[in-house]
């Protein structure tokens, strides 16, 4: 195999680890944001979740209970979310910004106090975070050029979590399109009226998806600090959650474009990360920043109607009133 | 939905932000105790270190200055009803802007040209990074909070470019650019009174606390005196009313994002031309998103704006000071602090109006019934 | 099963569908309901007719369980009941169609009828199912609609179809309708009221509310009477007559003539010709409008809500810029091409009393003084200096309360704490100070009480007396008729024709405003 397919591959390889976080905050987001309740909280939920799953597992040598007290941590974040904007009608971009810049100052203070480490926890041995996952037949199948690579390489070798971001997608679209639950999430973030007056409460459908974009990002965040990380570092989620919002955006609001989105802008930053200092035929050195700021660049030329048009839920970010 | 009788003005304006504020702190004092220190002493030490060590009070100020710059930033676009979040990013390019003019301009010319135009620089820079987003939500209907927040990356890569970039300083590794020239710098409030024979400890404050000064007037001005500041009310309060009127209210949207990232962007006077003297990564430090904060606290207006700076400046600076006295809390408690009051006085703002409207609706029936 | 299906040898008397004891509901300071009761007979078309305010709709989203009562008793069947939500009401069979419609525009008709009762967990399960109902409603009362088409794209008329086989699908026996022909065309209105007459055959239970009295009269059994939150009276509809429920709805003997002298018209001050809007979507509100006002004399517009007379009045006002033809107001001619800006047009001597005041007229936030200067920020109200003047504003405010009888009249007051009369006349207090040489008015009495009525109408004499034209559009036919002294009916973004006040009756009217000419109508 040439060295530049092998390159290619690693870097669809990289893709997939550093699109995991993404594609489960983005799955977080549409939930929330279906529902009518603009999410700019993912980062952190995200970030707390993070901490709290290297934290616990550090104490507790396992990584599931982490993730289990992540996903916690970060379903309380979304019912705070939810109790401000939904119960006191506050405003969804204010509490949002709130949970970021609580989960910021949180994250650290709890972590000096409990390990004295500067804002981090211990680092992880591999029994506390989850270990990659050798698919069958690898060694069998790797005689077989390409496709073997392929199944090697980019199939088999991920961890759990990154398994459980992909299968998210299909999860959510079901949950979204096939299911009477999604039926009413979508209705209450376009015309809220009509599922009050259907009988249904806005209320408890809104904090549905505020606590299920909680778990999302719960176990996005113990992705980072668990799975492609090894402990947490201070300001870890470092703008991911964002990156997340832009894709639910960029997807339109659609589980399957979403993922689309994640993965291209995952891909922008593997390869931005591949192409550091790297010269380039006809362009010179890599613009390396440059694609670090594409997926915000053509996030706001799709918001502008520059590049096709995204209609946001109509309902969205209004508190509902009867 | 139970009947909220209206509340006092003065309780709208006093009581309910004062009880906000008290939640906030109220539940951080919770967290420290949950960390196992005693809230009480943490909060006199930061006192102390914001106002009552030698040299304090003006770091407190240099503080203040920020988040003045910041919080009427943010305050004039909500008084259009904007919500521009992208503070952060509009004050990191006008950063570029001032560090631009300096750097040409301080070796060949006096201060007195240099200045006034790096400060202008700032607000130039800052302006156009607020104009765009401005733009696009007017004329093309992108929602400003996104679209602010999307410039913040943008001006972040951007500024890593060129400080890692064409504007390094040669022969050096780190992202900035070379130390400006003398004319390039402002003075410190040190120099310039001790030029007027008064004497007072060093500190980072420098002559752009007085601009933020002028400016808290400037904005006060300006919404409640001109007519822009009519119409840029009126388009905040009720669009389809400010069509009415024939006021253009794409063109109000835009010129309100401009005056608001020129705003921001004066943050750049007190950390690059005030302090730094040159421009470095990160200088902004989350000084923008502060803003946002200080705009719910101050309601808006230029006096709150100033208080709700002043004890944010405080914060800052006695945060600072929990670092050299505790083991286990540092200055990121002031992060917590700053969240707090966030959700409290921004997102849970009237969660207290309920609760105070009707005790004070019953006190003063009481009353009533005592003198009748 | 129930009401006029029951034998008529039974036991007993079947309880009444609704009964309602002494409801009350206020909010705030405003008390919206006071002490309503209310008897209904199963199988029946109850009308509850009121002005707009009169608390009707708070009532039924009481019953709806939209809004909770503060005090009262609602027995439902001979049941009593406590209706929290609506769900508690569907439960209760009672179903209701929303003046504002509560479709999911974005969903299949199919979709919207299945929110709220799906039939389980899955969609799957209950798609089929509710397309049966769907099938079977249709034949039952002639309610076909296609159940795969958008929300969004349906007429009106079929959106509400959409709402009522919403309401009907779980079996309801009680159907609340709250205005229903508001945005309906008479034709439209006739297919519903056939609607309601065969479900009424099946023993639904129906009411109806509305302020039209023609409705009434046309189509209800029994009706109560609501005025100003309190319910003033039950009759039997073969009972009573128009006079007397006016006279009910709004408390006296209703002056349905304006006292006003002839007009004595002179030059052309207001114009249109072949002035056509339609919107960056390509739909069409105008269509090539013609017309003349000159000075002392008021031109009516009437017509159905929503026949392009808000279009008409936004770009005479110059709010909406016309896509063809010209406006020429006091010798300026304005074309689709010109500027359109009503900076301009208050300039060049126009004035605009906008339909909605909350909407466009005022600022509820702002503070009196502020509104009073609304549109009129760069004249000298303001002060003469670059800066707005304070001192000058109040007094400008101070000087338009006085004058126009607005109270409180505190300059410093916000504008939503004033009444709505009160906040009409501040309206209009601004737009006559400018001494216009051309007024156009949209609905100026909508939600204004009596004294305040009486009050606008004389000074829109007044002006008109004084030499200004003036273009009234207005949905209330009697104001129309009371006011104007030609009229301009609308149908469907067209002129259907001019006629002098002296050929036009509500017969005329009426047809010209389903779109028959008058040449053709006589």
């Amino acid at each position: 195999m040439s060295e530049f397919a092998l390159q290619l591959l690693l870097t669809f390889d990289a893709t997939l680890r550093l699109a995991a976080p993404l594609i489960l905050c983005a799955m977080a987001g549409i939930f929330s944001e279906r529902s009518g309740v603009i999410d700019i909280s993912l980062e952190g939920k995200m970030l707390s979740a993070a901490f709290t799953a290297a934290a616990v597992a550090h104490l507790s040598g396992s990584p599931w209970l982490g993730v289990m007290a992540a996903v916690t941590v970060s379903m309380a974040l979304g019912i705070v979310h939810g109790f401000a904007c939904i119960t006191h009608r506050g405003n969804q971009v204010v509490s949002g910004l709130a949970i970021n810049i609580l989960a910021s100052g949180l994250t650290v203070t709890i972590g000096i106090a409990l390990f004295r480490q500067g804002g981090q926890t211990p680092p992880l041995t591999s029994g506390e975070r989850f270990g990659p996952i050798t698919w069958w037949f690898v060694e069998g199948l790797n005689t077989i050029p390409l496709i073997g690579t392929i199944y090697r390489e980019l199939i088999s070798g991920h961890n759990v979590l990154v398994y459980l971001a992909l299968a998210a997608v299909p999860l959510s679209a079901w949950l979204l399109y096939k299911t009477r639950f999604g039926l009413r999430l979508r209705a209450v973030g376009e015309v809220p009226e009509a599922v009050d007056s259907a009988g249904v409460s806005v209320v408890w459908l809104r904090y549905r998806a505020v606590i299920i974009a909680g778990l999302l990002c719960g176990i996005a965040g113990a992705y980072l600090s668990t799975g492609q990380g090894a402990g947490f570092v201070r300001e870890m989620s470092a703008g991911k959650g964002y990156i997340a919002l832009a894709a639910v955006i960029f997807g339109k609001w659609r589980p399957a474009q979403a993922l689309g989105a994640c993965l291209m802008f995952g891909f922008l930053e593997a390869g931005a990360a591949r192409l550091q200092g790297v010269e380039l035929p006809l362009i010179g050195e890599a613009p390396v920043q440059l694609m670090l700021a594409l997926p915000y660049i053509m996030t706001v030329l799709l918001l502008a109607g520059f590049i096709g048009r995204a209609h946001p839920p109509a309902a969205i970010g209004e508190p509902y009133v009867k | 939905m139970s009947a909220t009788p209206p509340l006092p003005r003065w309780a709208d304006l006093f009581l309910l932000p004062a009880l906000n504020l008290l939640a906030a702190f109220f539940v951080c004092g919770l967290i420290v105790l949950a960390i196992g220190e005693n809230p009480i002493t943490a909060l006199g030490v930061m006192i102390k270190g914001a106002f009552v060590y030698p040299g304090s009070l003006g770091y407190t100020l240099y503080y203040t200055t920020n988040f003045i710059f910041t919080g009427l930033a943010v305050a004039v676009a909500f008084h259009a009803m904007m919500f521009n979040i992208g503070g952060e990013g509009q004050a990191y390019v006008g950063g570029l802007g001032a560090g631009l003019v300096s750097l040409s301009l301080a070796g060949v010319m006096p201060s007195l040209i240099v200045l006034p135009l790096a400060v202008l620089g700032a607000a130039l820079f800052g302006a156009a990074w607020g104009i765009v987003p401005g733009y696009l939500q007017a004329k093309r209907g992108s929602h400003i909070v996104i679209t602010t927040i999307m410039f913040n990356f943008i001006a972040a890569s951007l500024m890593v470019w060129l400080l890692a970039g064409p504007l390094i300083e040669p022969g050096q590794m780190s992202p900035q650019t070379p130390k400006f020239e003398p004319a390039g710098q402002l003075p410190s409030l040190q120099a310039i009174l001790g030029a007027l024979g008064i004497s007072i400890a060093n500190s980072p404050l420098n002559l752009s606390f007085l601009i933020a000064l002028a400016a808290l007037f400037g904005f006060w001005v300006l919404i409640w005196r001109t007519r822009l500041g009519y119409e840029i009310r009126t388009v905040g309060q009720n669009p389809e009313a400010a069509r009415y009127a024939g006021i253009n209210v794409p063109r109000v949207v835009i010129i309100t994002l401009a005056i608001s990232g020129a705003l921001a962007g004066l943050m750049a006077t007190n950390e690059i031309l005030g302090v730094q003297h040159r421009v470095v990564l990160n200088f902004t430090a989350g000084y923008g998103f502060t803003g946002i904060a200080v705009a719910l606290m101050g309601r808006n207006h230029p006096i709150g704006i100033f208080l709700a700076s002043l004890l944010f400046g405080a914060l800052y600076q006695g945060g600072a000071e929990l670092d050299f006295e505790f083991q286990s809390i540092t200055r990121e408690m002031v992060l917590l602090i700053q969240g707090m009051i966030i959700l409290f006085s921004g997102a849970l703002a009237y969660m207290f109006n309920p609760p105070v409207a009707r005790f004070l609706a019953r006190y003063a029936a009481k009353r009533e019934a005592a003198h009748v | 099963m129930a009401g006029a299906a029951e034998p008529l040898g039974g036991a007993s008397k079947p309880p009444p569908a609704i009964e309602l004891r002494a409801v009350s509901k206020s909010f705030g300071l405003v008390q919206a309901n006071k002490n309503i009761d209310l008897v209904v007979q199963p199988g029946t078309i109850h009308g509850i007719i009121g002005e707009n305010g009169a608390g009707k709709s708070t009532l039924m989203n009481i019953l709806y369980g939209l809004h909770q009562a503060d005090s009262g008793e609602m027995i439902i069947n001979g049941a009593p009941v406590q209706i929290h939500s609506s769900a508690d009401a569907i439960a209760c069979g009672i179903g209701m169609v929303h003046q504002h419609f509560m479709l999911v525009p974005n969903f299949t008709v199919l979709e919207n009828v299945m929110l709220g009762s799906e039939g389980g967990m899955l969609l799957a399960e209950g798609r089929e199912e509710t397309r049966a109902t769907l099938q079977k409603l249709a034949e039952e009362y002639g309610m076909t609609v296609d159940a795969d088409a958008l929300a969004g794209d349906l007429p009106v008329g079929l959106q509400q179809r959409v709402e009522i086989i919403k309401a009907l699908k779980g079996g309801a026996k009680i159907l609340i309708l709250d205005e229903p022909t508001g945005v309906l065309t008479p034709q439209e209105a006739v297919s519903l009221f056939k609607i309601l007459e065969t479900l009424k055959q099946d023993g639904v239970t129906i009411l109806l509310i509305t302020h039209k009295l023609e409705e009434i009269m046309a189509a209800t059994d029994t009706v109560s009477i609501m005025r100003q939150g309190e319910m003033v009276g039950h009759r039997a509809t073969a009972e009573t007559n128009p006079e007397e429920l006016a006279e009910l709805m709004v408390g006296r003997k209703v002056l349905l003539r304006v006292d006003k002298g002839t007009s004595q018209p002179s030059d052309v001050k207001l114009s249109t010709s072949g002035l056509s809007c339609t919107s960056p979507e390509g739909v069409q509100f105008i269509r090539d409008v013609s017309f003349e006002v000159r000075a002392g004399e008021i031109l009516g517009v009437a017509g159905i809500a929503g026949n392009g007379q808000s279009e008409l009045l936004e770009a005479l006002a110059g709010m909406r810029p016309p896509t063809t033809g010209t406006i020429e107001i006091l010798g300026q001619t304005i074309t689709a091409d010109g500027q359109s800006d009503p900076q301009i047009m208050r300039r060049v001597g126009l004035a605009h009393i906008p339909e909605d005041r909350h909407k466009f007229g005022l600022v509820l936030g702002f503070e009196a003084r502020e509104n009073a200067i609304l549109g009129y920020h760069y004249a000298k109200q303001t002060g003469d200096g670059r800066l707005i003047e304070s001192k000058a504003v109040t007094a400008h405010c101070q000087a338009l309360m006085s004058a126009h009888d607005v109270r409180p009249d505190n300059p410093y007051l916000t504008a939503k704490n004033f009444s709505g009369g009160n906040q009409q006349k501040l309206v209009i207090a601004r737009e006559m100070h400018a001494a216009p040489g051309v007024l156009i008015v949209g609905q100026p009495t909508r939600g204004v009480d009596i004294g305040a009525i009486e009050f606008i109408h004389k000074e829109l004499i007044a002006l008109r007396d004084a030499g200004a034209a003036i273009l009234l559009v207005s949905v209330e036919l009697e104001e129309v008729l009371g006011l104007a002294d030609r009229i301009m009916v609308m149908n469907n973004g067209e002129q259907v024709g001019i006629i002098d006040r002296s050929e036009a009756n509500e017969q005329t009217l009426g047809l010209m405003m389903a779109g028959i000419a008058p040449e053709k109508a006589a």
